[in-house]
């Protein structure tokens, strides 16, 4: 059971008057699976994420790695390993791509001069790059061409596991094929276990075998992909779906919209610093107090992920035991 | 424009010498150079003179024999002053070299210690920087008493506190970086992350600094001999030398003031040396986003007027909201213009929207600060055509035709953090212009305000004008911006990647608020983008913009199934969407996008192309009219079904290119 596991993983910035950016998740990284974390900026995955990497102190749960506690000690191999989003900022401009990529090669096996520089050529050759590309500076490459540096460096640790915190939004569309063609064939020829953190649905979809939902600080939704593509449960992933822009797309004249959808599509996000009682959800949710005012139940109670499906947390979700679509909602 | 080069180390010695470079620079090497010099030569070529006692000649004036006089002991005052200033600098250096010693120590011992003893240490720091240097230094030189070693110690110590707040501040900034958190994932130590990521990334501004404070401590030593309390005799710097001639300065001035000029010298050398490399460093990239200088838009001298197209517009009516013919975009330099918009050309009919989309660097940016005449200086414009609202914009604009821009023509960029001033409120900002352009009163401008602010859906909007910038979440804010581009009648909005600092559900909403403005008010948009999906949900008409030019000129429409040109068909496939098929590899363009500053012969997409041949990478292929509304540059366009055929070619093509591509 090589597997990345969050319990109860909290984060909390500030003191009093600070805020939870992280709040209870729960959450499997099976072995050899790439799990799609989704969410707006603020929700709290790129925070998750660097509280795996211990870049970020957990103010509660723990995180573990085959059941122990990710605490390696110096020198120690790390079975973990992350990228970053922007590689013009994740590599440092005075050092060569070759020396960047032999610091993160475990010092255990490190052995001579020699040996690293053909294990370097070996991690260029592996991310499709020359491997003269070693004597280069960062500042003479594409932000594509640093994305694969970046990936080479996270491969020297020889990592179970892989962060990887959106990697391709700080590319341009033509470069981010490459790399998600990258990430695929190294994650499955390398059995490589990764949380692949985007805010773009349809690059989550194309990558990841399971999706969780942030909201917030919290996973409103987890599960296979397919199933949260085709049938999500919690509002907000119906409502991430649908915001996806896509070429069949209907128009956006608002010719028909009636006011309730109106009022929620003006809804203003929460504010993590103050997140609202009740469903964290209810102030912009189509199928909430907003729309249908007689769900109170949303505004007082806070909704738990069990006994619904895909675990979504949601007082209206379908429970585990119906199968398909029930009801108008 | 996005444009962050990052340094590399050869482009650290480059512009150190670049700075050598500037007139001041030049002056102040040589003057630096030549203080240098004489540092070393003169106390080993004239130790002699100036020591030589000759009881005959005490106290004279500047005469031949000696220039500006003698002491009281009859040794030669210009030898001496020659002579002190090996000391002098000597005594500076080592003093500005304990500071910095002391400052580099103080200022990255906090990261390499436990986080509370580090906030003791910079609260040390901190208290230290309150005391000003100089009464530091005395009070150092009274504990370590009067004398060089004394005075050394004290200015060196008195001018650690500022440089150790500068480091650390420097290395705060940089502990921030994502690159120093991968060095700590790797699981390199405190220490060397300190020394090889965190230090050479540092270096240079503290290196100028410390080239600065050097001409401050040169003064601060002059100041401390002159009082007494630096150098004692028989040795000698220049403070002494100022010391012992100013008690008969009214008889022979020159005494005295030899070694303020002297003193004076040195110090400006180091301070404008200092000074000319910091200039360097702080360089902005010569291609920059926003700023409000006047843009002066001229005609080309040599009009050749390519393909003058009677632009077909989907709308039916032929009054032009604005056109442009042959618009360029130039920047000086380093290796000649760079020019990141090169012959642009269309028209935009009223209640019309238009897309463009492209990559960084194709000029779709500076495309619309162009037209919105936001270009920076020392960037210059130049168009055959530019016409808003059927006025000439070429000519110098008069009063009435800034009034028509402001009021007609609104721009809405992509970070509204940046495009609000933080310090004022959303309410009278949005006034301001309404009070400028409308000739409203304040409270009629505010009133203007809450009912624009309602039109763009912010709720409770009265509340919302009393309230800054910060208050408002990111999507309420570009409605704000939005809001305060409707505060006149605008003809047209130009919208620069207004939804990409936004979350998708948010972007949505900001979308649909810009379609129903359009709808209502006829109002013409250009929606500038990276995402050709989320453009031909939005618009009518897609230009796709490749290095600086137009390359296909579309109809939303037909994006799917009749795109054109290569570079759309390439940029439809490469994208993932929700119907792209997870089982095969993604198509991909190969090669990297075009630099503004190195366009190639012929087209500029050439080298990425599958279909290129000899022919294109020769002549630069021209935007030619099609069949209706469809202009297409390309040497060999064909219709791909955008999804099926053209991945195929492109994946081929890039196998062959693997080594070079990557």
């Amino acid at each position: 059971m090589s597997e990345l596991r969050f319990e109860q993983v909290s984060v909390r910035f500030g003191g009093r008057r600070g805020m939870t950016a992280v709040d209870g998740v729960d959450l499997i990284v099976p072995k050899g699976q790439v799990v799609g974390l989704v969410g707006e900026s603020g929700s709290g995955k790129s925070t998750l994420a660097r509280a795996a990497a211990g870049l970020t102190p957990l103010s509660g749960g723990q995180i573990l790695f085959n059941g122990q506690p990710l605490r390696p000690k110096r020198g120690e191999h790390r079975p973990l390993q992350m990228v970053f989003q922007d590689p013009h900022s994740s590599l440092n401009p005075r050092m060569s791509i070759g020396d960047s990529i032999a610091e993160g090669i475990p010092r255990a096996g490190r052995g001579g001069t020699a040996s690293r520089r053909s294990e370097v050529q070996r991690l260029l050759g592996l991310v499709g790059l020359d491997p003269q590309r070693a004597f280069s500076y960062p500042g003479q490459m594409s932000g594509g061409q640093l994305q694969r540096v970046a990936l080479a460096r996270a491969l020297a640790g020889q990592p179970k596991v892989i962060i990887a915190d959106e990697i391709t939004s700080a590319l341009d569309v033509s470069v981010q094929g490459t790399v998600l063609n990258l990430v695929r064939d190294l994650q499955r020829d390398l059995n490589l276990s990764m949380l692949f953190i985007s805010h773009n649905l349809a690059v989550v979809r194309y990558v990841a075998d399971a999706i969780a939902v942030m909201y917030l600080g919290r996973i409103v939704e987890q599960g296979p992909a397919e199933q949260i593509l085709s049938d999500p449960q919690h509002p907000y992933t119906k409502d991430l779906l649908a915001a996806v822009p896509s070429q069949g797309s209907p128009s956006l004249t608002p010719a028909d919209i009636d006011p309730a959808v109106q009022a929620v599509n003006d809804a203003e996000p929460a504010d993590p610093h103050h997140p609202p009682s009740g469903c964290r959800y209810h102030l912009r949710c189509p199928m909430g107090p907003l729309v249908l005012p007689d769900r109170d139940v949303c505004r007082e109670v806070d909704p738990q992920p069990e006994g619904h499906r895909q675990a979504a947390a949601c007082h209206f979700a379908n429970d585990l035991t119906i199968s398909g679509r029930v009801g108008l909602l | 424009m996005r444009t962050s080069k990052t340094v590399t180390a050869s482009g650290m010695a480059a512009r150190w010498l670049a700075a050598l470079k500037t007139p001041v620079g030049a002056v102040s090497a040589a003057m630096l150079f030549m203080v240098l010099a004489m540092a070393v030569v003169a106390p080993i070529l004239w130790t002699g003179q100036a020591e030589e006692i000759n009881t005959k000649a005490i106290l004279q004036g500047p005469s031949p024999e000696h220039l500006i006089g003698t002491d009281s002991l009859g040794r030669d005052l210009f030898y001496r002053l020659l002579v002190a200033t090996g000391l002098s600098v000597k005594l500076a250096l080592a003093a500005t070299g304990i500071g910095v010693a002391a400052g580099l120590v103080l200022g990255t011992v906090p990261s390499l210690l436990s986080r509370r003893i580090g906030r003791l240490v910079t609260a040390f720091v901190n208290i230290a920087v309150a005391f000003p240097g100089l009464l530091l230094a005395m009070f150092f030189a009274v504990i370590f008493g009067v004398g060089q070693t004394g005075a050394v110690l004290a200015i060196g110590l008195a001018t650690a506190p500022s440089f150790a707040r500068l480091t650390q501040t420097l290395v705060a900034a940089q502990s921030e970086r994502d690159y120093i958190a991968a060095a700590k994932l790797a699981g390199v130590g405190r220490v060397r992350r300190l020394l090889r990521h965190i230090l050479p990334n540092i270096a240079e501004p503290l290196v100028v600094t410390a080239t600065i404070g050097a001409g401050g401590s040169l003064l601060a030593f002059a100041g401390l001999s002159f009082l007494g309390l630096g150098v004692q005799p028989p040795a000698y710097d220049w403070g002494r030398l100022l010391n012992e001639g100013l008690n008969d300065i009214y008889l022979h001035p020159m005494a005295a003031l030899a070694p303020g000029l002297a003193v004076v010298v040195a110090g400006l050398a180091f301070n404008l040396f200092g000074e000319a490399v910091a200039k360097t460093l702080g360089t902005p990239t010569p291609i920059s986003g926003k700023g409000a200088a006047t843009q002066h838009i001229h005609r080309p001298k040599t009009v050749a007027p390519s393909t003058d197209v009677e632009l077909s517009t989907s709308s039916s009516d032929g009054d032009p909201v604005l056109t442009v013919n042959d618009l360029f975009v130039s920047f000086p330099g380093p290796a000649g213009p760079i020019t990141p918009v090169r012959g642009v050309s269309f028209s935009l009919a009223r209640g019309e929207a238009v897309g463009v989309v492209g990559e960084s660097g194709s000029g779709k940016t500076q495309t619309a600060l162009a037209l919105a005449q936001l270009v920076e200086y020392p960037g210059s414009v130049s168009a055959s055509r530019l016409e808003f609202l059927g006025q000439d914009q070429l000519s110098s604009p008069s009063r009435a035709q800034r009034q028509t821009l402001g009021t007609s023509f609104a721009m809405v960029f992509q970070d509204p953090m940046k495009s609000f001033n933080p310090t004022m409120r959303i309410g009278a900002q949005l006034a301001e212009v309404a009070q400028r352009h409308l000739g409203m009163n304040r409270r009629q401008a505010l009133a203007r305000a809450a009912d624009r602010l309602r039109a763009v859906r912010v709720p409770a909007a009265e509340r919302r004008l009393r309230q800054y910038p910060h208050e408002f979440s990111g999507g309420m804010r570009q409605r704000a911006m939005i809001g305060m581009g409707i505060m006149g009648s605008p003809a047209l909005i130009v919208a620069d990647e207004p939804t990409t600092a936004l979350d998708v559900t948010v972007q949505q909403q900001v979308l649909r608020l810009l379609s129903a403005i359009k709808e209502q008010d006829n109002v013409a948009i250009l929606l500038i983008s990276h995402d050709l999906t989320l453009v031909g949900q939005v618009c009518e008409r897609v230009l796709v913009m490749y290095a600086g030019r137009i390359v296909e000129d579309l109809p939303a429409t037909e994006l799917a199934e009749r795109a054109m040109h290569p570079y759309t068909q390439a940029l439809l496939a490469a994208v993932p969407d929700m119907e792209t098929d997870r089982d095969r590899p993604l198509a991909v363009v190969p090669g990297r996008p075009a630099d503004p500053s190195r366009i190639p012969a012929g087209c500029a997409f050439a080298s990425r192309c599958p279909k290129a041949d000899e022919h294109c990478t020769r002549e630069d292929p021209e935007l030619l009219q099609r069949d209706d509304g469809h202009r297409v540059a390309c040497w060999h366009p064909s219709r791909g079904t955008g999804s099926e055929r053209v991945p195929i070619e492109l994946k081929l093509h890039a196998a062959a290119l693997q080594g070079e591509a990557s």
